[in-house]
């Protein structure tokens, strides 16, 4: 790539007040530097890939609300986790937190386990507690 | 307290933190060069492990490797460690400021406050540079940054402590000891080999070989696991490849800086001419980015699109092959 193509698509990190370095050839073709704002082909990419977290998270939401899971799995949704990530953030092991996951087994928890999950979420005991699902976000 | 260290943006995280911390040591030495010398430059496909929800894929070495390979061939020597206690885990970085020490640090990046809300994954392997205190605020060189940001102790606690794969369990790391006398030429001659032999390793999933299977999977995959998946599989593809300057593209270029600056350093024309030839191969790369993209805009033809897709990183994969020997032989 030549220095003069360096692409200039304002991008997300652009948004947050920084560039990107690239590598580049200049006129002599000696590699130099230039800072991008961003490419549309990223843009692209990372849309689609939040339009599919949104669908997730969506999704998590309605199972919620139809009572179908407890609040752990929308907001390990919500916060970008898997199983693996809220264990390893909780200490509690996979298959316990799948259990958590049904409502019925969610409501008899105690409030120390309860807790592990709302720092895991960085939320407080009472909104996991008592979320119900209409106050979004 | 502050201590005098130059903020420098750079293309990739650990190349970036490793050549600030270095130059801040006493050696000048260019991101590509510790790209280069740390053969940075890496192809693993791992399907069984899933990242993000997709198969997981690398185009660089496990987190540190790159530092390791560089301080190994170069004679230099780095003091790492890791904590499970948050308490000390920030008393030793605090004792380093006070002693005028900037630090390396293994960070998550979801928990970052000045990153993007699209880059803020469950990612641990980010590298930042702390260079001093003001307050409870560290101050932070992050290499993929232009200006230098802040961190509260908690914050900075919450990213050095993150969970998941990866975990960075407050991995900290900075140079000790510099030799005063160099073998560049050894050093690059023994890197350079180090990536032929990873880019042409006889292994089904690793390098060249690693890019073939993956054409082979992207051919399926709109049939086995249906069209928005694969897109979704194809876009996480795409992100590894091009994000923050990492991957596909970008580490062509970074590489083939290497080569012309390595090239120019021990006096061989022909990495210079593969430089450049490196090159053209990152701009094939960014095609495919490009290709790949359109796939979210058009939605006939799926299968024929991750056909043609496919056939792009096998013809990749074929260049790839041949320039890694041709590489290996300039030497």
């Amino acid at each position: 790539m030549k220095k003069s193509e360096v692409p200039q698509d304002d991008g997300r990190v652009f948004e947050k007040g920084s560039r990107e370095l690239y590598y580049a050839l200049d006129e002599q073709g000696e590699y130099t530097t230039a800072l991008s704002t961003g490419w549309v082909v990223k843009n692209e990419i990372q849309d689609q890939t939040m339009v599919v977290l949104q669908e997730r998270i969506d999704h998590a939401y309605e199972e919620l609300r139809a009572a179908r899971v407890s609040p752990i799995v929308y907001f390990m949704e919500l916060k970008r986790m898997d199983w693996q990530i809220l264990s390893d953030y909780t200490g509690i092991w996979k298959w316990r937190i799948k259990r958590h996951a049904k409502p019925a087994v969610f409501a008899k928890l105690s409030d120390r386990v309860i807790r592990k999950y709302a720092e895991a979420f960085d939320i407080g005991v009472d909104d996991l507690k008592k979320y119900s699902g209409e106050e979004c976000k | 307290m502050q201590i005098k260290f130059e903020h420098r943006i750079s293309a990739h995280c650990e190349n970036g933190a490793a050549s600030s911390l270095l130059t801040n040591k006493g050696l000048a030495i260019s991101e590509p060069m510790v790209f280069g010398i740390g053969s940075g430059l890496f192809y693993v496909y791992l399907p069984f492990l899933k990242v993000n929800h997709a198969p997981g894929l690398s185009y660089r070495p496990a987190p540190g490797w790159i530092f390791n390979r560089l301080a190994k061939r170069l004679g230099i020597k780095i003091k790492r460690r890791k904590f499970s206690d948050k308490r000390r885990a920030q008393q030793v970085l605090d004792e380093n400021l006070s002693n005028g020490i900037p630090c390396g640090l293994q960070v998550g990046v979801y928990h970052l406050p000045y990153f993007p809300e699209d880059y803020r994954f469950h990612f641990n392997a980010h590298n930042i540079v702390v260079y001093g205190k003001e307050g409870n605020e560290y101050l932070i060189s992050d290499p993929t940054m232009e200006a230098v940001k802040r961190l509260t102790e908690s914050e900075l606690e919450k990213v050095r402590f993150a969970k998941g794969v990866l975990a960075p369990n407050g991995h900290i790391y900075y140079p000790v000891a510099i030799p005063e006398q160099i073998d560049w030429e050894k050093a690059i001659r023994k890197a350079i080999k180090k990536t032929c032999k990873d880019m042409l390793a006889p292994m089904p999933i690793i390098g060249v070989r690693g890019m073939r299977m993956v054409a082979g999977a992207m051919r399926r995959w709109p049939k086995k696991v249906g069209v928005s998946k694969a897109n979704y599989y194809l876009a996480q593809m795409v992100r590894m490849q091009e994000e923050i300057g990492t991957g596909g593209g970008g580490f062509r270029y970074i590489y083939s800086a290497f080569l012309q600056q390595s090239g120019k350093l021990i006096g061989n024309d022909k990495l210079l001419g593969l430089a450049l030839e490196m090159t053209a191969i990152g701009d094939l790369w960014r095609d495919f980015a490009l290709e790949a993209s359109r796939v979210y805009k058009k939605r006939s033809n799926q299968e024929d699109v991750y056909n043609s897709l496919a056939d792009r990183l096998l013809q990749l994969a074929d260049l790839e092959e041949a320039f890694f020997k041709k590489l290996k032989r300039s030497l």
